[in-house]
């Protein structure tokens, strides 16, 4: 396989200056990692040892086979919100018992483990995860139940109601899926470190492993005050739903563990148990470094996206052996594709190297094709302003062809995953199977931008429309008020398309550090071999 | 003896095992002669076993059942078609029968004559003849059945020696400092002196409490030709056993070593010896008084050879071929300094007793530098039915302070692990400044008292425990069934690092006195660029890897390159770094429920026989009171209670068979205040 020439000078201004840039924001995101890490705070953590337990953090670090990786998804999510950063909740996929699972958690040191629209929406996405990709799920669970905050606690509750886009009815599709797992059969195993309560009974009750911790967990559909009022029972918590009972008495727990520590080693062996027989191929070719080093990942991507930039240039620092076989390299060469591996595991790569024409979506639509022929996953490199707009590329079929390209990836069954790299922008995120095309996994970098269009563009068409709507009216345009409005608009479109606020917000696994790029496809590959890693013949009709 | 004809040998029969075994077989294979070898069902897969052309099995696992039945013995000589046997030293190299056995069957005896050895047999007899030439001896008195020993004592005087008249190498022997010692010291004595030889003659010495105990080497030929080869020093001994021998004597001056050397020569010459043999001596100043006559090739032979240029395993074959000596005492003459340790799988901390095992590693470092007479390798179990000595390991060097130093460096390197053993006991020995001032007495041990254990840096330990995480990781990451190629430990957000606990019996600088174990945390992080960053404790290093495979580890700790090598036998790890060899326990991930230690039960301190018990369930104790009677590697080890209490359980009989750590009695600790009102 053809190996990639790198014509990258690492000594010009311009790279110095990128790799500055990319520093400078890896060491935010360093910061925010360390505030999610701590949690409720020290006072909160003390406590929690202090009575004998542990954060979710050392619970999840103990299930893991010894140094074996673990990739953390949306460990930002919540931030910039009212909630702690991470959403007071980890999901990751990591090895327990030479077997990759879904592994996942309230964090108890955050308001004692308390469900709010970002952890639900990371619990949800952990659940997506096992299923499409067929991974045993371990839940750690011990939640307080619903934060009631959420719920307009406090504050003006008009506002609150007004605010509020969601309702109870359309809850509890969580339980729903632990359930599907099992009858998809992938196993679902429940640590019960402490309350999990009311509906939450149904995590563990749902789940076909259970661990109970002795003296710490508790399983009830009612605790002692609703039983009270309900049937004027006077009961205890441990006999209402303490371990020793329901590992003595219903029968709802299946191990009864000492302690946190007993507890994980219990579910370590459970693992150990399943026979977890991958049916993907698992890596077939050379798993050796590339030849460039990945550290000049830093400096390749300007932060101002209008600056091009060759993605080969990143291919040649993420594949094994910066080997890169490229299809149809003469033909619509704003999108580059073509074979490579990533830690042994065949890939077939489409990168973007400027906008999408009729040519470049055609090119796709055919490799996308040729992939799933050999059932070969896709892997998206994101840096693409959408495609292209005018008379003469309408005329010449653009809307047409670029449907062909997004049929083409919607329909794909070989997993995907996609690395947002730089801009994406409209349709173009969907052609480069963004997230809502069932991709497997979705990383971006500290310098992705996602939204609908460039938030100047955004800006600008703004004021075009409603300078034309004033025309229509016959009223006098306010050139001052729509500066105004455009700034207003533009810092919103701007903010709301950084990336730290797409994944602040769960709408992708994660922002990774550039030099990462290569273990965490690896880590999203060899997840997605734990299914079938099979092709489709099967289109929509193609619109000739 | 003049006309006696040259009758080479074909093929050598050794009756003995271990390194003595191995190292008359290399001797006989350089002079073209065929070996066979005999062994116990212990020894089938020993060295000496493979190293032989041939080896007979004995059949049996006590030395009684093997290497100590001259039947079988010689009809291994027939089966084997031996025309010479050489005995080595110990088991029957000394036994009259099994020499006159070995000559009535047509074969070469490689030793002197039966009469000879029957005549210095018997310590007593031989002290006589000595007294009869005028060799100075010292008092002794034989004791019988049913005699009086305490007077015959009071009669030599404290502190007395009880020795076995058949004895060597210290078994049967024991020093009586007061009389209320005196009829338990005999009886063991005897006890073991019948274990050991077969025989329980004991008889009572004069003990001269601090005096250097100097041998001669002698050698005759069968014309007539008789020579000393100078002396070996063999002062520093435990347990009356040698444990470093030298040659020459720092002691010895020409006029000295010329007067015991014709004292030497004398009383062989009285018996008409021939082969190799060793006359000892105690010296006290320029006096010296005859102790014995080994009739045989001693442990400590290597000393001689090194310094003299001679082999005394091919000397006492062409004896036996009956070649002339081909040499006078004037052509002999030494050069330089050599040096013999021990090494013993024993425990220096527990009174040297045996501590049998597996050995885990047995790896030489300094070969160029010394010379290893080993009868072991890395494997080897070493038993509780013979003698627990390994190795020898012999340097010479110009000048005795540089022998010394290159001895203990040599000793340093050696990686051997798996067996308690005496090897830093020997490099605090040879490193004290009392030895390398020449101040070598028989009490050096009690008077000097070396350190027993090494003392490590908490440096060192850190390093060990370094080594052991990086080659764990590495080892964990190549066996790895999914992700095996994604960096060690990788994370994309803060997660706790790895953690790995270990248990640490290792003595710390610093922290002497402390014999408590330490539990130590290792928490470590692989970084992107390759390296680590390390905490033992609170300690932080930095490691980078330069190379890790199966059995060790060549990386680099805070800019400091070394290299160890490995091996982890269940949950215990051995390590041989540069400075040494350390071992640790690695604590299970997930602690073990229930595994508390038994409280009040007193276990067996190795494996062993229980030769006799002392006490009945329901018997009160006192602290210090004799329990019962363990007999490992033909020693007696006595269990003594810890504390005042009560025997609630006896949990074996007499002449029941107990693995090491094995329960033998629990014993109820009386209560302080428990007793009255």
């Amino acid at each position: 396989m053809p190996i990639l020439e790198s014509k990258l000078d690492v000594r010009t201004e311009e790279f110095q200056k990128n790799r500055t840039d990319m520093l400078e924001m890896l060491a935010t995101l360093d910061e925010l990692y360390i505030e999610a890490e701590a949690g409720g705070g020290e006072e909160a953590m003390e406590r929690l040892r202090s009575r004998g337990k542990m954060p979710i953090r050392e619970r999840i670090g103990l299930v893991l086979d010894n140094d074996s990786p673990f990739l953390e998804i949306s460990p930002l999510a919540a931030w910039r919100s009212n909630y702690n950063v991470g959403s007071g909740f980890v999901v990751g996929i990591g090895v327990i018992s030479a077997t990759e699972c879904v592994i996942l958690g309230h964090d108890p040191s955050v308001r004692a483990g308390a469900f709010n629209q970002f952890n639900s929406k990371k619990l949800m996405r952990g659940l997506e995860i096992a299923r499409d990709n067929r991974m045993p799920y371990v839940q750690f669970v011990e939640s307080a139940g619903a934060d009631l905050r959420g719920q307009g606690g406090g504050g003006d509750p008009e506002q609150a109601i007004r605010r509020e886009g969601g309702h109870f009815g359309e809850s509890g599709r969580l339980f729903y899926e632990i359930t599907e797992l099992s009858k998809m059969r992938i196993p679902t195993i429940s640590v019960v470190f402490g309350a999990s309560t009311a509906g939450g009974a149904y995590q563990p009750g749902m789940s076909d492993y259970n661990i109970f911790i002795k003296g710490q967990s508790k399983v009830f559909l009612g605790g002692p005050p609703l039983v009270k009022m309900a049937t004027g029972e006077d009961a205890d918590e441990e006999s209402l739903g303490g371990a020793d009972m329901h590992t003595t008495i219903s029968g709802l727990g299946d191990y009864l563990a000492d302690d946190e520590l007993d507890g994980i080693r219990m579910c370590r062996e459970v693992v150990a148990h399943l026979n977890w027989r991958k049916q993907g191929p698992g890596p077939t070719m050379p798993a050796d470094e590339p030849l460039y080093d990945p550290e000049e990942l830093l400096g390749i991507v300007c932060e101002d996206l209008r600056v091009p930039f060759d993605m080969r240039e990143v291919i040649a620092r993420v594949v094994d052996g910066s080997r890169f076989e490229e299809f149809k390299p003469l033909y619509g060469p704003t999108l580059i594709c073509g074979w490579a591996s990533v830690h042994g595991f065949p890939v077939g790569i489409l990168g973007n190297n400027g906008a999408l024409f009729s040519e470049s979506s055609e090119k796709a639509a055919q490799f996308i094709q040729l992939c799933n022929q050999i059932d070969v996953p896709l892997l998206f490199l994101h840096n693409i302003t959408g495609y292209i707009v005018g008379t003469d590329f309408e005329q010449g079929g653009i809307t047409k062809n670029g449907s062909k390209m997004i049929n083409a990836v919607a329909n794909s069954t070989v997993p995907h995953i996609t690395i947002i790299v730089g801009a994406s922008y409209g349709a173009g995120n969907y052609g480069m199977s963004g997230r809502a095309f069932g991709t497997r996994f979705t990383f971006i970098w500290p310098t992705a931008k996602i939204a609908v269009m460039g938030p100047k563009q955004m800006a600008g068409v703004m004021s075009i429309v409603q300078r034309k709507a004033a025309q229509r009216r016959g009223l006098e345009f306010d050139e001052a008020a729509n500066d105004e409005r455009a700034a207003i608009a533009e810092y919103w479109a701007e903010e709301r398309s950084k990336g730290l606020f797409a994944t602040s917000r769960v709408s992708d696994d994660g922002m990774i550090d550039p030099r990462e790029t290569r273990t965490v496809i690896a880590i999203a590959l060899s997840a997605c071999h734990n299914n079938v890693v099979v092709g489709t013949k099967e289109f929509g009709t193609w619109r000739m | 003896m003049a006309n006696v004809t040259i009758k080479p040998i074909t093929r050598l029969l050794i009756a003995n095992r271990g390194e003595i075994a191995r190292r008359i077989i290399r001797t006989a294979h350089e002079m073209g002669i065929g070996t066979v070898a005999v062994y116990a069902d212990g020894d089938a897969t020993a060295p000496f076993v493979r190293e032989a052309d041939t080896a007979i099995a004995l059949g049996g696992s006590t030395s009684a059942e093997t290497y100590l039945d001259v039947d079988k013995v010689i009809d291994a000589c027939r089966r084997s078609g031996a025309d010479a046997v050489h005995p080595g030293y110990g088991f029957l190299s000394e036994n009259t029968a099994f020499a006159d056995a070995v000559i009535t069957a047509g074969m070469r005896w490689v030793g002197p004559s039966p009469e000879a050895i029957s005549q210095m047999g018997d310590k007593l007899s031989a002290k006589k003849l000595m007294q009869d030439v005028g060799v100075p001896t010292l008092a002794a008195l034989p004791i019988a059945d049913g005699e009086d020993i305490t007077a015959k004592a009071q009669e030599i005087g404290y502190p007395v020696l009880v020795k076995a008249s058949a004895g060597g190498g210290g078994r049967g022997m024991r020093v009586v400092e007061t009389e209320a010692e005196l009829s338990d010291a005999v009886d063991s004595a005897r006890r073991e002196a019948k274990a050991a030889f077969g025989d329980d003659r004991l008889f009572l010495e004069r003990w001269l409490t601090s005096s250097r105990h100097i041998e001669i080497q002698i050698l005759g030929d069968n014309h007539g030709n008789l020579v000393h080869l100078f002396e070996r020093e063999c002062s520093i001994q435990r347990r009356h056993q040698k444990i470093i021998e030298e040659a020459p004597s720092p002691a010895v001056d020409a006029e000295l070593r010329e007067r015991l050397g014709e004292a030497a020569l004398l009383a062989a010459r009285s018996i008409g010896y021939s082969s190799a043999g060793t006359v000892e001596f105690l010296v006290d100043g320029n006096d010296f008084w005859f102790l014995e006559v080994n009739t045989r090739l001693q442990v400590e032979h290597p000393v001689t050879e090194e310094i003299t240029g001679l082999d005394l395993v091919r000397e006492q074959l062409r004896i036996a071929e009956g070649e002339a000596l081909g040499y006078t005492q004037a052509d002999l003459s030494f050069a330089g300094h050599a040096i013999e340790a021990r090494i013993y799988a024993e425990d220096p901390n527990n009174d040297f007793l045996p501590s049998p095992g597996k050995l885990v590693a047995w790896e030489p470092a300094d070969i160029t530098l010394a010379r290893f007479d080993s009868g072991v390798e890395t494997g080897s179990e070493i038993g509780i039915e013979f003698d627990p000595m390994m190795a020898k390991v012999i340097v010479k060097a110009p000048t005795r302070r540089e022998a010394a130093s290159r001895l203990a460096r040599v000793l340093e390197g050696l990686r051997i692990q798996g067996v308690t053993n005496n090897r830093d006991f020997l490099v605090a020995t040879l490193r004290s400044p009392e030895f390398i001032a020449g101040d070598t007495t028989t009490d050096f041990i009690e008077r000097v008292a070396p350190s027993r254990v090494r003392i490590i840096s908490s440096d060192e330990l850190d390093e060990a425990l370094i080594a052991i995480v990086i080659q764990s990781q590495a080892h964990r990451r190549s066996a790895a069934r999914v992700l095996s190629t994604v960096q060690s430990g990788w994370r994309n957000s803060k997660m706790p690092p790895e953690v790995t606990r270990f248990r640490s019996a290792q003595i710390i600088n610093g922290e002497e006195g402390s014999e408590e174990t330490k539990d130590i945390v290792v928490a470590y992080r692989a970084l992107r660029d390759g390296t680590f960053e390390v905490h033992v404790d609170d300690r932080e290093h930095s490691v980078a890897v330069f190379g890790v495979d199966a059995y060790g580890a060549d990386i680099e700790i805070d800019r400091r390159r070394m290299s160890f090598a490995l091996t982890a036998v269940g949950d215990d790890w051995f390590v041989h770094g540069p400075r040494g060899d350390v071992t640790v326990r690695e604590l299970p991930r997930f602690p073990v429920r229930g595994a508390d230690d038994f409280q009040g039960g007193l276990v067996a301190p190795m494996p062993g026989n229980v030769l006799t018990t002392h006490v009945n369930e329901g018997d009160t104790v006192e602290q210090g009171q004799l329990l019962l009677i363990l007999e490992a590697m033909k020693m007696e080890h006595r269990i003594t209670a810890p504390v005042a209490g009560m025997v609630t359980k006896l949990l074996v009989a007499e002449g029941d068979q107990v693995a090491n750590g094995e329960m033998l009695i629990v014993l109820e600790e009386v209560s302080q205040t428990g007793e009255g009102d």
